[in-house]
């Protein structure tokens, strides 16, 4: 009879050690964002998809189309071809194609760049109703579009 | 001020409708924003200036839906079911007395009508249930009714206890005795009974039972019973099972109010009694709802073991000690 009580007693008090913590957490700031009004800025290891690394002083490609990447990847999902310009020692990339909808951001074409001229960028907002627009994303052209910085 | 009776009737039964329905509609949005508070979100914000257009929205959402009615369902039961849930909810407030003045009926039974009138939600539950063919809806229907039956008699065991103390059934009575200050309230009037506080408790928690409300929400067990009685009912149906939740709510905490906490008395003696009144009402109300973000729901048979096991024990022992103190002080 008296050990029943006590645990009657004791579980009553653990029911407002739980009421407690709840009444503590409503009464602190809220943690979530409104996402598409503010969004968290992405973490500096996030992984999205490949792009192109510009060269700082011209603001050209550091890639330098040796094709390393394309027979790194494990899923073939990488298209390269470069021309060598006059004057120049290296070769220049003319066509870097990613398809998106086969590759598992492995980073094995990252890790294997020689100029590391391969980084992730931080898009996670891709969205199309076209297959195409992933299956064959022309980096390349996609950072020539892009303002220079 | 006193209206000629027919006119004081309309005023009340427009009133009384118009509380409901606000406090319906409004309570849905405290409970998400309670709900989200407890855990660190924002809760509604969209519609309008702090989500506060949320529950038009969510209204008129739902008037706008077909009204369905399953091919196997018994149509009027069906269709009568949201009806018997919500009249005498709506009808429990007539006698809830908010202030001195402000009542809209006083007689000496209103006690025993708002339990008889309570009763009737499971009842309705109970039809909805049935007639929806579903299996969902026939299991938690059952559930709902032995879970009543379980929790209603410890709550009126509890009752008597209190109207022992006052006795008297009639609200405003109850209420008037209470007056001077806050240890004249029910819920501090030890000399008649020690455990005034542990009745409160067993009060309570039986009134989140009655009104189905998490952690004893069986009637609804989304994770377990897709939607439990209301599975079948779309649109405003579903609707209307929701305001009578909420109206419960209101009723059954006006009534932990008045009979526990002194109704309109205020405890420090400023402000009108109304806002004391309701402002006792909202506290109780965001108790429910915080109660019911804090803990899971119980099992069923959980739920049995603690009315018959623990609930009727204790409110037999209040019951017997109060009888005993009243007889020997």
């Amino acid at each position: 009879m008296l050990k029943a009580l006590k645990e009657l007693g004791l579980g009553f008090m653990s029911l407002l050690v739980g009421m407690k913590i709840t009444l503590q957490q409503f009464f602190k700031p809220t943690v979530t964002v409104r996402y598409p009004r503010q969004a968290l800025k992405m973490p500096k290891r996030y992984r999205g998809h490949i792009m192109l690394v510009r060269d700082k002083d011209t603001g050209k490609p550091l890639c330098v189309a040796c094709k390393a990447c394309e027979k790194a990847c494990p899923s073939d999902c990488i298209l390269v071809d470069g021309v060598k310009r006059e004057g120049e020692k290296r070769k220049s990339v003319t066509v870097f194609k990613l398809n998106f909808t086969q590759c598992s951001l492995c980073g094995a074409c990252v890790e294997v760049c020689p100029v590391d001229a391969l980084a992730y960028s931080k898009e996670y907002n891709l969205a199309s109703t076209r297959k195409e627009v992933f299956a064959q994303m022309d980096l390349y052209q996609r950072m020539m579009e892009e303002k220079t910085p | 001020m006193t209206l000629p009776e027919p006119y004081r009737l309309l005023a009340y039964l427009v009133g009384i409708l118009t509380f409901v329905g606000l406090n319906a509609a409004y309570l849905v949005w405290v409970e998400r924003k309670v709900a989200a508070r407890i855990q660190r979100r924002p809760g509604p914000t969209e519609v309008g200036p702090e989500g506060l257009l949320q529950p038009i929205a969510d209204a008129l959402k739902l008037t706008s839906k077909q009204v369905l009615v399953p091919p196997q369902a018994d149509r009027v039961l069906f269709r009568l079911a949201p009806l018997v849930v919500v009249a005498p909810a709506m009808m429990c407030l007539a006698t809830v007395p908010f202030s001195a003045a402000l009542g809209a009926m006083d007689f000496n039974l209103a006690l025993v009508l708002v339990f008889a009138l309570g009763s009737i939600n499971v009842l309705a539950i109970l039809l909805g249930g049935w007639a929806s063919r579903n299996k969902y809806a026939i299991i938690a229907a059952a559930r709902v009714v032995s879970q009543n039956v379980a929790y209603e008699v410890p709550m009126l065991l509890v009752v008597i206890t209190l109207l022992m103390v006052t006795g008297t059934m009639s609200l405003r009575e109850i209420v008037e005795q209470q007056a001077g200050g806050f240890w004249r309230w029910n819920i501090l009037r030890l000399a008649a009974n020690p455990l005034m506080p542990v009745t409160f408790v067993v009060f309570f928690i039986c009134m989140l039972a009655e009104t189905n409300r998490a952690p004893f929400d069986m009637a609804e067990a989304e994770s377990e019973l897709v939607a439990g009685a209301f599975t079948e009912y779309a649109g405003m149906g579903f609707g209307v099972f929701f305001l009578a939740e909420y109206a419960n709510i209101v009723v059954g905490c006006a009534l932990a109010t008045i009979l526990f906490f002194g109704g309109w008395h205020s405890p420090v003696g400023v402000l009108p009694g109304l806002f004391w009144f309701l402002l006792k009402l909202y506290l109780l109300i965001f108790t429910v709802i915080w109660v019911r973000w804090t803990f899971p729901r119980t099992q069923f048979y959980k739920l049995l073991n603690l009315s018959w096991k623990v609930l009727i024990p204790i409110s037999l022992v209040t019951l017997v000690l109060t009888s005993a103190m009243l007889k020997l002080f």
